[in-house]
């Protein structure tokens, strides 16, 4: 069985991020970029899978400018066997990127298809359940587990949820979307590094594999979100006290 | 009783506005605005989050006729049931499969404007889902409505908010974040009219056409404290808590003032807490009148989850920590001596 994992290049999570003056969107060139932390432990569930035996091949996919080579020799490192890099400089917005997904998919059929539940930069929480949906796989969101059964051909998901934890049963294939604490991604190591420089990164163009990009979505503008009022160090208990009850009023 | 009470305000939230699932659209000269908003429902009442979707859906235009969709199992959502149900084992729990199958029926007949959710696990599971189904760029995580197709969402862990028009031709497909738009408190002897009732004709759904994804268990944690969600006071605690037997200190603070617990994501990796307790940007967004954050360092992504709180404590033994630069009220101490002081002092909550 192969896996695929869908990996996104975001603005790196410890980033204090800038919104431009013009109001056109984030500050991005001369700020570090990462592979989607989301992504990341994505990937290393594929890998994990495929160490237990329970899969042939990772094939790590990502899609954007030509700077999703860098992320994606990055996945090749951490244990991805090939990549591919659907090539676009138009932006390009989760149902874009849905289809996009749907026709690697038709074309390379894995068995799982493994994606970050969010990337970090515009916070969608979107992509997983939209080519899910596509390819009428069924999908395990916010998987916090995820056991495979290759006798019944089946994936047991645990989900985290806003009441605790669910477990769905998926016949595969199937969709996962990763939370946080589904693993601990495993660091690159130098040879690896090394080795990844030969690893295969096939390319594809949007027209190439007949996706329409064209987004029924416009961003108007992004701004800064009001500025909290400044706030005061209260010298002890007794005075957190007295300011929550007599100026807050909140208890 | 709990229950009839949230029946009974469900219903009235919706009167003025409802109408049953087949009801004829009528063109005027002014833009016709119609919603169908997914409501989440157990043990025979309405989520109260879904009331927020209600909430934001009128704040869409003042002519707007919006209906609820329940799909559920039984008895329980016909109690609930105020106006679209969708009964059927097929529903008995809310998958995602059947539901966004469900909700793409509905549209094709309904041809409603605008399609929403509230920003719950339920509905971040379903609505993008649905939203492909219908070919149509769903917009997740709003915070305001600007216009019927302009919308506020906040990005980057909530450091920028964007402004997105949707311009496509399809249904408008949206998310809202129940802590900005809060539901009015409506008086439990308030008069409404009942808004009428239809079920949906399922002869054509095709079980065999829906993939297949079983519903196999799920833990939750019984709590007599407030939900997390909307309580009127949070108490959270950091991973400087450091074990789950001092967590409990959190837990008693929490009981003395009617709070909800929260905790940090470090804290409930460390296995303090179970998931559901985290608030941050992955996890809940929380908005109470007062966030009191104990061990807290105030990492972006849990500022994400709580800086829409209207008060904000912090207690913290480094005075360098983030937390303060958004704290009201701080205090640099350490939280093993401030908690038992705070216990001791504070009033008993009315």
């Amino acid at each position: 069985m192969k896996i695929m994992v869908a990996i996104k290049r975001v603005v790196d999570y410890a980033v204090k991020i800038r919104v431009k003056p013009d109001k056109s969107g984030v500050e991005t060139s001369n700020v570090k970029m990462s592979m989607n932390p989301f992504c990341e432990i994505g990937l290393e569930e594929a890998l994990r899978i495929k160490e237990s035996g329970l899969a042939s091949e990772v094939i790590a996919v990502s899609m954007g400018p030509s700077q999703c080579v860098d992320t994606l020799r990055t996945g090749l490192a951490m244990g991805a066997d090939r990549a591919i890099h659907v090539e676009s400089s138009a932006i390009l917005y989760p149902l874009s990127v849905a289809k996009l997904l749907k026709a690697l998919v038709d074309v390379e059929k894995p068995g799982l298809l493994i994606l970050g539940k969010q990337a970090i930069d515009d916070d969608c929480n979107q992509t997983g359940q939209m080519v899910a949906g596509l390819l009428n796989w069924p999908q395990g969101t916010f998987a916090s587990k995820v056991v495979l059964d290759k006798q019944r051909d089946v994936a047991t998901v645990e989900r985290e949820v806003d009441g605790g934890l669910e477990t769905l049963c998926l016949d595969l294939p199937a969709v996962i979307t990763t939370d946080l604490r589904l693993n601990q991604p495993r660091y690159a190591t130098l040879p690896n590094i090394m080795k990844a420089k030969s690893k295969v990164i096939k390319k594809f163009t949007p027209q190439e594999l007949n996706v329409d990009i064209k987004s029924d979505l416009e961003v108007v503008q992004v701004t800064e979100p009001p500025k909290r009022k400044a706030g005061v160090i209260v010298s002890s208990v007794d005075d957190l006290i007295d300011k929550l009850k007599n100026e807050a009023h909140v208890i | 009783m709990a229950a009839q009470v949230l029946r009974r305000k469900t219903l009235a939230n919706l009167s003025a506005h409802s109408s049953s699932l087949f009801s004829k659209s009528s063109f005027s000269l002014q833009r016709f605005i119609s919603t169908l908003v997914l409501g989440e429902h157990e043990g025979g009442s309405i989520k109260a989050q879904s009331l927020s979707a209600v909430v934001a859906a009128k704040s869409l235009g003042e002519d707007n006729s919006i209906s609820m969709l329940l799909a559920g199992s039984g008895p329980s959502v016909h109690e609930a049931a105020s106006v679209i149900v969708a009964d059927s084992d097929t529903f008995m729990y809310p998958l995602a499969e059947p539901c966004a199958k469900l909700v793409h029926l509905i549209q094709q007949k309904g041809g409603y404007s605008h399609i929403m959710a509230t920003s719950s696990s339920f509905g971040k599971n379903i609505l993008p889902r649905a939203a492909a189904l219908l070919d149509v760029s769903p917009i997740t995580d709003v915070i305001e409505i600007s216009g019927p197709q302009l919308f506020v969402r906040p990005i980057y862990a909530g450091n920028a908010f964007c402004t997105v028009r949707y311009t496509g031709a399809g249904p408008c497909m949206l998310t809202i974040r129940s802590t900005s738009f809060p539901v009015p408190l409506t008086s439990a002897n308030s008069k409404s009219d009942v808004a009428p009732i239809s079920q949906v004709d399922l002869s054509t759904f095709g079980e065999d056409k829906v993939c297949k994804s079983k519903y196999v268990n799920h833990t939750s944690q019984d709590s007599e404290r407030p939900d997390l969600s909307n309580a009127r006071i949070v108490v959270t605690g950091g991973r400087a808590l450091k074990s789950a037997e001092n967590f409990k200190m959190i837990e008693k603070l929490a009981e003395k003032l009617g709070a909800a617990v929260g905790a940090t994501r470090a804290a409930v990796d460390a296995g303090f807490v179970p998931n559901e307790l985290q608030v941050g940007q992955t996890g809940k967004i929380v908005a109470p009148e007062l966030y009191m954050a104990f061990g807290v360092s105030g990492a972006i992504q849990h500022l994400a989850g709580m800086r829409d709180s209207k008060v904000i404590v912090a207690v913290n033994k480094d005075a360098d920590a983030p937390i303060f630069q958004v704290a009201d009220y701080g205090l640099v101490g350490d939280l093993f001596e401030v908690i038992p002081q705070l216990l001791e002092k504070l009033p008993e909550k009315k």
